[in-house]
């Protein structure tokens, strides 16, 4: 008896209800991907953009731009992180 | 030097997702470096079970097509820093894969890290036959069931023609993965027995996952049961299959009691 005791006491101390976060995960998402259906390329094309304006002014490795994400309930946020190599502020300077 | 891991079944819903997260999970906290790639495209969820759903920016088809690269594309797990995720694509199609991208991919991802582990889409379409195509091992999820055995076994014989290493007279090592085993309903004979699946389908037993809430509650949450939940017996059982894979000798803990809390020791010997 005290072995089953143990045993549910041990479930209920782990049983914090789940569903909750999970009903709130796929409310999250799914307004999301319904919103994305018309326009699925729009992360892309934001990258791409803000890739030809940067590189108006310095010489940037496209693999040294990292991009993330991260969809909230009411906002979102977009991190584009780039990498300059030293010195190319210098040598665009006088262009600009 | 890397592998590359398929976890696959033929038949939907047998786990593969879960054994995914929950098996990649294990070995990055064994040490390993670790990507899981998912290849259900039109219909990803192993973001959803990762819990990084709402960090997706590219995806596997970006990275075939040359429109991102690899790093780009590559969600690191918050809680675990060795596990890596390469999402598949929600919008696109399918067919978008070709085998050239993809053993592109591969090969990239092999320099990168230890493990590659794929997870495969239900079927047997080019999704299912990308995903095993570069395949080193096979993780083959079986539920003790007659359709999951039947087409686990269409998925061997896959394994065994199909893929790059069939066709340059090597081997794919495979492995059966037991899930959603129910310990009383096996006692009352309802069930397939395990030496039953194992002799029908030939194949060396990598471990036996017990039906649990467990599982159900680590998915809610977005985490791999290994990390949600690691007393669990779900947790134990693909924690045992990791280490198998690593080349470990455990014994096979069959899980017995209807609660899963007691289990028997069976004499059964890992691959």
């Amino acid at each position: 008896m005290s072995m089953l005791r143990l045993f549910s006491s041990r479930q209920a101390s782990s049983r914090q209800a789940t569903a909750p976060i999970a009903r709130e995960r796929l409310q999250i998402l799914l307004a999301h991907e319904r919103g994305m259906l018309g326009q699925p390329d729009l992360l892309l094309q934001l990258r791409e953009e803000i890739l030809a304006v940067v590189s108006r002014h310095v010489v940037l490795d496209p693999d040294k731009v990292i991009v993330r994400m991260d969809r909230g309930k009411h906002v979102s946020t977009l991190e584009v992180d780039i990498e300059l190599p030293n010195g190319a502020d210098r040598a665009f300077a006088p262009a600009g | 030097m890397a592998k590359v891991l398929v976890v696959t079944s033929g038949k939907g819903g047998v786990g593969k997702t879960t054994t995914t997260a929950a098996v990649g999970a294990a070995l990055a906290q064994a040490g390993q470096k670790v990507v899981v790639v998912d290849f259900d495209v039109g219909l990803r969820n192993l973001d959803l079970v990762l819990g990084a759903e709402r960090r997706v920016v590219f995806d596997l088809i970006n990275v075939v097509q040359g429109v991102a690269k690899l790093p780009q594309a590559l969600i690191r797990d918050k809680r675990l820093e060795n596990l890596w995720l390469l999402p598949a694509s929600q919008t696109k199609d399918k067919d978008a894969l070709t085998e050239e991208g993809v053993g592109r991919v591969i090969a990239e991802l092999r320099k990168m890290f230890d493990y590659v582990l794929c997870d495969s889409p239900a079927g047997i379409e080019r999704g299912a036959m990308l995903a095993m195509r570069f395949a080193d091992e096979a993780i083959i999820v079986t539920n003790p069931e007659v359709s999951s055995v039947r087409d686990s076994d269409r998925i061997i014989g896959m394994l065994d023609s199909k893929t790059v290493r069939a066709e340059n007279g090597e081997r794919v090592e495979k492995h059966i993965l037991i899930t959603r085993y129910d310990p009383a309903r096996a006692a009352r004979g309802e069930m397939l027995s395990i030496d039953d699946v194992l002799e029908i389908l030939a194949t060396p037993l990598l471990g036996i996952v017990p039906e649990s809430q467990d599982v159900l509650r680590a998915s809610n949450v977005g985490c791999p049961v290994t990390l949600n939940n690691p007393a669990s017996t779900p947790a134990r059982a693909y924690s045992d299959a990791m280490r198998r894979l690593l080349g470990e000798q455990l014994e096979m803990l069959v899980p017995a009691e209807p609660k899963g809390l007691i289990r028997l020791l069976l004499g059964r010997r890992a691959a």
